[in-house]
């Protein structure tokens, strides 16, 4: 009886609090956002779109209940719920932050034409022609130079001080899948290391995973003691590499954010996107009315890329002011990141590149190549992106498409 | 000196006869009380009162149609794996490779719908589709059938391992076709429509249909007692000359369809693409409610209603507190503990201390005759009458 009596009790308030909710869930019509994220903020991927939503938030003075952020949304139909569930909720901005997560915002975007689809990273947004779909993503390629330049600054040091000779100097790289996003940003910091340090080789070896703590860190040691290599970057997002080099003394160069609070010794700098000048271009054009356009890129200039603070021991002295020196070039466009004239490509080292089709070489330099940047599915090159000597990444689409391997880089494996 | 046996504070009594009603309020309790407890747990760990807690829990159930319908064909979905296994539990296989054998049939889908998709009428794609989804289910789930039947290999192991397999086979079969793709596959057409403009009612139809007749199969058929008969006993079943070596292949064959079948529809119906995420870990899940249900299909349906429920509650609860992806598999955990615990509860009844006197007296009853203390068991104490005391043991234990 006792027991019965109890169940009733729980039964009662349940249906009572039922009742309270639905009354409560009264649509207000107010600005609304919604971010859709593949992890959470234990990815430093994901941290990034976090936070700096937090911060656009902060600035427009939004509530909690205006932001709404859902996390752990894999890459399948949960992700078209999840955005259709945002558009009910009356958000008139969606965001996705995966790869994967694009066909699904497409699928919603077309049933919900009110409201503003964006994906970063994504691929489609020009071909699918959607008024209210549209991708994103930043001219990180110009952060990575800039931290390539600190990390030849590095170099140059260790030679000086005679602690390794100049064919020694040569960097590790652990990358997570053979992507253009992984092989454009290597691809940029090695030209960067390379232009203040000109014989600089580079060994790149990828996990398979954008996060694994074990895979990273081991690929690091690896590099390190069984490929001779003296300084390491990753482009992957657990801190498994910068925690294998501190422990070796081994300097760092790293992504995403500043590794320094757990690798005091061996930061130098890191790259990362700052999402926030997309979340404001997005909001004010919506918010006035007008449409968003179909690919946007975060660049110096506008903020979108940005470079962490040097570390207090690592760095060369005098990288800050190349660094400053470099970006203001690079802001002003008298320096080019991929200008065809500072590297070589052979096609040994491009099994997959047809010569004459897809790729002209004139005594190993680039004079023109045919990239993928209608994604069609098809994985065919189908536009020119060699214009005036200059490898014209994130212009004809946001999403990178730079998927060649230079001379000086060296592929351990591949992971597609 | 007279030694004393000192009796501990409690001790544990198995539970002989335990009545449906009790075993049900018991587990419906235990639900109750297992959200009362993330409810208190959320308002504790956060800056969100309870208040807050129920209202994103119903919001996100039952607060617009779209979370309605995304409530039950979750709940289709999660019951059909359960469906699936079940049969195998019943016969103590214990297929622990749900999740691999739907991926399978997900891929037999794919396979499909990358040669023909767009190139053939959709209804040929389909019916294709369905068929190898079909034959790489069955296939999944048959070869460790078939291994046990021959060599009483360990089942559990090999299904397991084939999970993984799968696996590889689904990432290997995308690489191939598709080399540089990112890990997923979508596909543009050859899909079934969904039912009346509606996306979700397939599977709840699906599932509802199915619940049925595995029920139905399970509890009324040849074939259905037969598997009974081999999960009790082996040595049984063949004096009563039962094929065991048969009973277990066919049992895996209508268990792998059935996965090829859930394959099949994420694909086809829901997700349009294949990844090595596709099943979501619910083939593991699925195995739980299968569990937790008692092979009982009614029941499963019940479970999984309760399952999704908290855990899509759960999500927007997270999305509003902004509490991060672990919250829900938090909060279903509380929600599986206290099922599972309840078993416990269910099964023994604990017996705390009594008086001295009172000792003497009911050893002295449990030496005199025995009926003192079954009755007690039995559960007179519930309200039964000797003559349905019988019945209800018949029943029980039949």
């Amino acid at each position: 009886m006792k027991k019965k009596l109890i169940v009733l009790l729980l039964v009662v308030a349940l249906v009572s609090l039922l009742a309270v909710s639905v009354v409560g869930c009264k649509e207000k019509d107010e600005f609304k956002i919604g971010l859709i994220c593949l992890h959470d903020e234990n990815s430093t991927y994901d941290k990034n779109f976090i936070d700096a939503l937090k911060a656009t938030q902060a600035k427009y003075g939004l509530t909690d209940e205006q932001v709404l952020i859902v996390t752990g949304v894999p890459e399948g139909d949960a992700c078209y719920q999840e955005a259709a569930k945002l558009a009910d909720a009356g958000c008139d901005i969606i965001f996705a932050d995966s790869f994967g997560h694009e066909s699904y915002m497409i699928k919603a975007a077309k049933e919900y034409p009110d409201v503003q689809f964006c994906h970063a990273t994504g691929t489609k947004a020009h071909t699918e022609d959607l008024p209210n779909y549209a991708n994103a993503f930043a001219n990180i390629y110009e952060g990575r130079y800039l931290a390539g330049v600190a990390a030849g600054m590095k170099l140059n040091e260790m030679i000086a001080d005679e602690e390794i000779t100049p064919a020694e100097a040569k960097m590790g790289y652990v990358g997570a899948w053979t992507y253009a996003e992984v092989i454009s940003g290597y691809t940029s910091f090695y030209l960067g290391a390379k232009s203040v340090c000109p014989t600089v080789t580079m060994d790149v070896t990828f996990t398979g995973s954008w996060y694994d703590e074990t895979a990273e860190r081991n690929s690091a040691i690896d590099l390190i003691e069984n490929r001779d290599c003296v300084l390491i970057s990753q482009h992957a997002d657990s801190w498994g590499a910068p925690n294998a080099c501190e422990e070796r003394d081994i300097p760092n160069v790293s992504y995403n954010g500043s590794t320094e609070s757990a690798c005091p010794d061996t930061f130098i700098i890191s790259s990362r996107i700052d999402w926030s000048p997309y979340y404001e271009y997005v909001i004010e054009q919506v918010q006035a009315g007008n449409p968003v356009a179909h690919d946007w890129v975060g660049t110096l200039e506008n903020g979108g890329v940005k470079l962490t603070d040097l570390g207090a021991i690592a760095p060369a002295e005098g990288t800050a002011a190349k660094i400053a020196d470099e970006k203001a070039k690079l802001i002003a466009g008298t320096l080019k990141v991929y200008d065809t004239s500072t590297f070589t490509v052979s096609l040994a080292n491009n099994p997959f590149k047809v010569e004459n089709v897809d790729i002209t070489l004139a005594d190993g330099v680039v004079t023109s190549y045919h990239a993928d940047v209608d994604d069609y599915g098809d994985y065919a090159g189908e536009t020119e992106v060699i214009v005036g000597g200059v490898f014209q990444e994130s212009v004809f689409r946001s999403a990178p498409y730079f998927d060649l391997t230079i001379d000086g880089i060296t592929l351990l494996n591949s992971r597609t | 000196m007279f030694k004393t046996k000192r009796e501990p504070l409690f001790h544990l009594v198995k539970r002989i006869d335990v009545s449906k009603k009790y075993a049900w309020a018991v587990r419906i309790g235990a639900f109750l009380l297992s959200i009362l407890v993330c409810a208190a747990i959320s308002a504790l760990l956060t800056d969100k009162s309870i208040g807050f807690f129920f209202k994103y829990l119903f919001n996100g159930t039952f607060g617009t149609k779209r979370t309605i319908w995304n409530l039950f064909h979750e709940t289709a979905i999660l019951l059909l794996v359960s469906i699936a296994v079940t049969p195998c539990f019943k016969m103590k296989f214990w297929n622990i490779g749900g999740e691999g054998q739907i991926l399978m049939g997900a891929l037999g889908c794919s396979v499909a719908l990358v040669f023909m998709g767009g190139k053939s009428s959709d209804g040929a794609t389909i019916v294709v589709s369905l068929i190898l989804a079909f034959a790489f289910g069955i296939a999944w789930a048959v070869i460790p059938a078939f291994f046990k039947a021959r060599w009483n290999t360990n089942e559990t192991l090999l299904t397991l391992m084939m999970n993984y397999i799968a696996i590889c086979l689904v990432n290997f079969f995308i690489k191939s076709v598709a080399s540089s793709s990112t890990g997923t596959l979508t596909f543009e057409a050859g899909f079934i429509k969904p039912l009346g403009g509606n996306q979700y009612i397939l599977f709840v139809i699906v599932a509802v249909v199915l619940t049925v007749l595995m029920w139905v199969y399970l509890k009324y058929s040849k074939h259905g007692y037969e598997l009974t008969v081999v999960g009790e006993s082996e040595n049984t079943s063949r004096y009563v000359g039962i094929n065991n070596k048969l009973v277990i292949i066919r049992t895996l064959i209508l268990c792998g369809a059935l996965c090829g079948l859930i394959g099949f529809l994420l694909v086809s119906g829901v997700n349009h693409s294949l990844g090595d995420a596709t099943v979501e870990g619910r083939g593991f899940t699925g195995l739980l409610i299968s569990w937790l249900a008692h092979f009982n299909p009614l029941a499963m349906g019940l479970t999984s209603f309760l399952f999704v429920f908290i855990d899509n509650g759960a999500s927007q609860v997270s999305n509003y507190a902004r509490l991060g992806a672990s919250y829900p598999k938090v909060m279903t955990g509380i929600f599986f503990f206290f099922i599972i615990a309840t078993e416990f509860f269910i099964n023994y009844r604990i017996v705390f201390k009594k008086k001295k006197a009172r000792n003497i007296t009911d050893n002295a009853d449990t030496i005199s005759g025995e009926a003192q203390p079954i009755k007690e068991e039995i559960g007179i104490d519930k309200g039964y009458t000797k003559e349905n005391i019988t019945e209800e043991i018949v029943k029980e234990r039949v």
